[in-house]
């Protein structure tokens, strides 16, 4: 049985204790998730969730029937079932010493990042992209130099002129 | 009309219709108290313990189909009736609980009485609420009840600050007639294609039976179903929270399935070739191990909540609606279809079914000289004439009830039954007989479990309830004593209650009528005697014979052709 990766957007009420709502499901019926992200959209009313979890075609199946369950759930769409676009923001903290700082800047400019923050001996670096992407990054940092890391957790869009509003 | 928070609230569950609500009071909920006491067309039943009080609105509510509403205060007086949240919830029962919360500027400071109530709930209910905002207050009860009642029911949560329902704050009233929400829109009519498909599909089988569950109940399917299943000839059986909704004494009944199940339900669910699910689960109960659930069947699910339909069992054919609505197209579509069901091959199917019939698997020992539970509770069917609601607590005593007392009626039969709550039965029974006070209401249970919520002895008195409890004591906690015999090679640990009250005289302290029976001779009269007491709520205490098991049996992880009957009638 195939654990697919999964991407779903979930429109909810902006209520307090929707997130708890979702987050309370998962844990409760033990499915496995990676990430969630919340914010409001344009319509004050409504927050816009994507979350990405995990499972066999007949788990993601119920997770999406009981995500859809919760009162507070208006609309849900899994974005894996079609074409759509993934990005997630990573912000990384990195030891810039003299020796190490014109290698990290080349390796921002080659990723496309952006540095944010400067310090004698550190940079702040931005980067958006799809997750793969951000772990490419991490990974062709030299070892040690990382002091922190912050992810936003992916977000996605389907393709094309349809979009998941009411 | 200008009211306060309190005031909203009593003239909300006015507008409602809300005949009884069962509560215990307390500090956050004094000011709702205060306007219920200015009024009486709100009739509050004072309970013993907000547990008590939520069992009791949810007898009440499976009774009539009807919302049933609680209300306890904050902190304690919610989590005690967290129980029996959570016991609606696992039976889909509508229920509304008003639950009184600390003071909106205290909350989270950890204040007197504080719980909270919200997250506490959050997974045993269908939707609940805090309601910080007065002016919310109206619209929010609306939809309380809108969601409890609608679609796939279920208990709300409706938490109200101390501060909402100050009585010095008073805003214009206004209760919603209709209430509709964006993100709530339950199903009003399953998928036509689907039901044509469905009863094709039904019409070519050789094998079919129907498994009916809760959901008919709840969805008021029992009367079409009763004709599907005539103008069909196919056989049915019911899981135990869907018994009534199809009559129990008819021929084509095959009795409850699953792990206390009927040989012939069992082995029809085993052998069949098309299986019509209707407002039922697959529950683990029903299915024991689900690599070995009806192997050959193309199945049919019929349910209001698609996240019912393949959750635990893989559907061929779904159909989301109301099983009322769906079960009407069904028998209308039956009716008119050229072809007949498969006359040849249903006669076989029943010839099989006979057989297994035959077996006569609920048979006891009629002669013993001990009371065996078996003949207590066919004795209370012989005694009420198959006219009774009848509660029930959790164990033995429930399963021998729902074996052998065939009920006929829908909302007749009122037990736990996914939650398993043992002290469901007497509370339960509480809101039965208020919401039919001239109707016969008795609770079946056990010794164990009636003191679990013995305490509403009290409430009974207070409000005059002639409920009759038929205690089938045995000493034990029967169903754990008979697991640990057959799992546990016999160690009873801990299943056998050393001290148990004189069942007689605690009934007369509280102001009651006790009996006791011991020998099976005098049983029936102890019962008429006892049901002849119409006024009178009568707790009769049979000593039954502590060894008796209840079979036909399915051990958890086993199939249904893995069933095993009493020990001298055992397959080989």
């Amino acid at each position: 049985m195939s654990n697919a990766r999964h991407i779903i957007s979930v429109l909810l009420e902006n209520e307090a204790g929707a997130l708890s709502r979702v987050a309370g499901l998962f844990s409760a019926r033990g499915y496995n998730i990676e990430s969630l992200t919340v914010a409001p959209t344009d319509d004050p009313s409504l927050s816009r969730m994507t979350l990405v979890t995990a499972g066999s075609e007949e788990i993601i199946e119920q997770i999406k029937k009981q995500l859809n369950k919760l009162i507070d759930t208006v609309k849900l769409l899994d974005l894996s079932e079609g074409p759509h676009i993934e990005r997630e923001m990573m912000m990384i903290k990195l030891r810039a010493l003299k020796e190490d700082r014109e290698e990290l800047k080349r390796l921002a400019d080659i990723f496309r990042a952006k540095i944010i923050d400067v310090t004698d001996t550190s940079y702040v670096v931005e980067l958006t992209g799809t997750s793969t992407k951000l772990d490419a990054f991490i990974d062709a940092v030299p070892d040690g130099l990382i002091v922190e890391v912050v992810r936003s957790g992916p977000t996605g869009i389907a393709r094309g002129e349809k979009g998941l509003t009411l | 009309m200008e009211l306060s928070g309190a005031e909203i609230v009593v003239q909300a569950l006015m507008d409602e219709g809300v005949e009884y609500v069962f509560g215990y009071p307390g500090g956050a909920v004094l000011h709702i108290y205060d306007a219920l006491f200015k009024q009486d067309k709100v009739k509050h039943i004072l309970v013993r313990h907000e547990q008590g009080g939520a069992h009791a609105a949810d007898g009440y509510a499976r009774a009539t189909g009807k919302c049933g509403v609680c209300l306890v205060t904050s902190g304690p007086g919610a989590t005690n009736a967290v129980t029996g949240i959570a016991t609606a919830h696992m039976d889909s029962v509508p229920l509304i609980v008003l639950t009184g919360q600390v003071p909106t500027p205290v909350i989270g400071s950890d204040a007197f009485q504080e719980a909270d109530t919200v997250g506490i709930t959050r997974p045993c209910v269908k939707h609940n609420f805090l309601v910080k905002d007065v002016r919310l207050l109206a619209e929010t009860i609306k939809k309380a009840f809108y969601i409890a009642s609608s679609g796939r029911p279920g208990p709300v949560v409706v938490d109200i600050p101390k501060d909402v329902t100050d009585p010095n704050v008073k805003i214009p009233y206004h209760y919603p007639r209709e209430i509709r929400m964006r993100s709530y829109s339950p199903a009003q009519k399953g998928h036509l294609g689907q039901i044509k498909k469905a009863v094709d599909a039904m019409l070519e089988a050789k094998r079919p039976v129907f498994y009916t569950g809760g959901g008919v109940v709840l969805g008021e399917g029992s009367a079409p179903l009763r004709e599907l299943v005539r103008a069909t000839g196919f056989p049915i059986t019911s899981t135990l929270m869907g018994l009534g909704a199809y009559p129990m004494s008819d021929r084509q009944f095959l009795g409850m399935l699953g792990m206390h199940g009927t040989y012939e339900a069992n082995m029809a669910m085993h052998e069949t070739d098309m299986l019509i699910a209707v407002g039922a689960r697959f529950d683990d109960r029903v299915t024991g191990k689900i690599e070995h659930f009806c192997p050959h069947a193309t199945i049919v699910h019929i349910d209001v909540d698609p996240s019912s339909i393949s959750k635990n069992v893989r559907v061929d054919i779904p159909i989301v609606g109301p099983v009322s609505t769906v079960l009407t197209d069904m028998v209308r579509l039956v009716n008119e279809h050229r072809r007949a069901p498969h006359g040849d091959a249903l006669a076989a199917w029943w010839a099989q079914i006979e057989e297994w019939r035959g077996m006569d698997c609920l048979r006891y020992d009629r002669a013993s000289d001990r009371i065996k539970p078996q003949l207590a509770v066919e004795t209370l069917h012989k005694v009420t004439g198959g006219d009774l609601y009848l509660t029930s607590d959790v164990g033995q005593h429930q399963m021998f009830a729902a074996q052998f007392y065939p009920f006929d009626k829908p909302r007749r039969w009122i037990n736990s039954g996914g939650l398993g709550t043992m002290g469901f039965g007497l509370p339960a029974a509480m809101g039965v007989q208020l919401a039919f006070p001239d109707a016969a209401v008795a609770c079946i249970s056990g010794e164990a479990s009636i003191l679990m919520c013995i305490q509403e002895m009290a409430t009974c008195k207070q409000y005059s309830l002639p409920i009759k409890v038929v205690l089938l004591n045995n000493g034990y906690m029967g169903m754990v004593r008979q697991w640990q015999e057959f799992f546990y090679e016999s160690r009873y640990s801990h299943s056998y209650v050393d001290a148990l009250p004189d069942f007689v005289k605690l009934a007369e302290s509280f102001g009651h009528v006790g009996m006791r029976v011991e020998r099976p001779g005098d049983l029936e009269g102890a019962m008429r005697e006892a049901f002849g007491m119409q006024d009178r709520f009568v707790f009769l205490d049979v000593v039954v014979d502590p060894t008796e098991n209840v079979y036909p049996m399915i051990a958890a992880g086993k199939g249904h052709h893995e069933m095993h009957l009493s020990p001298e009638r055992e397959l080989a």
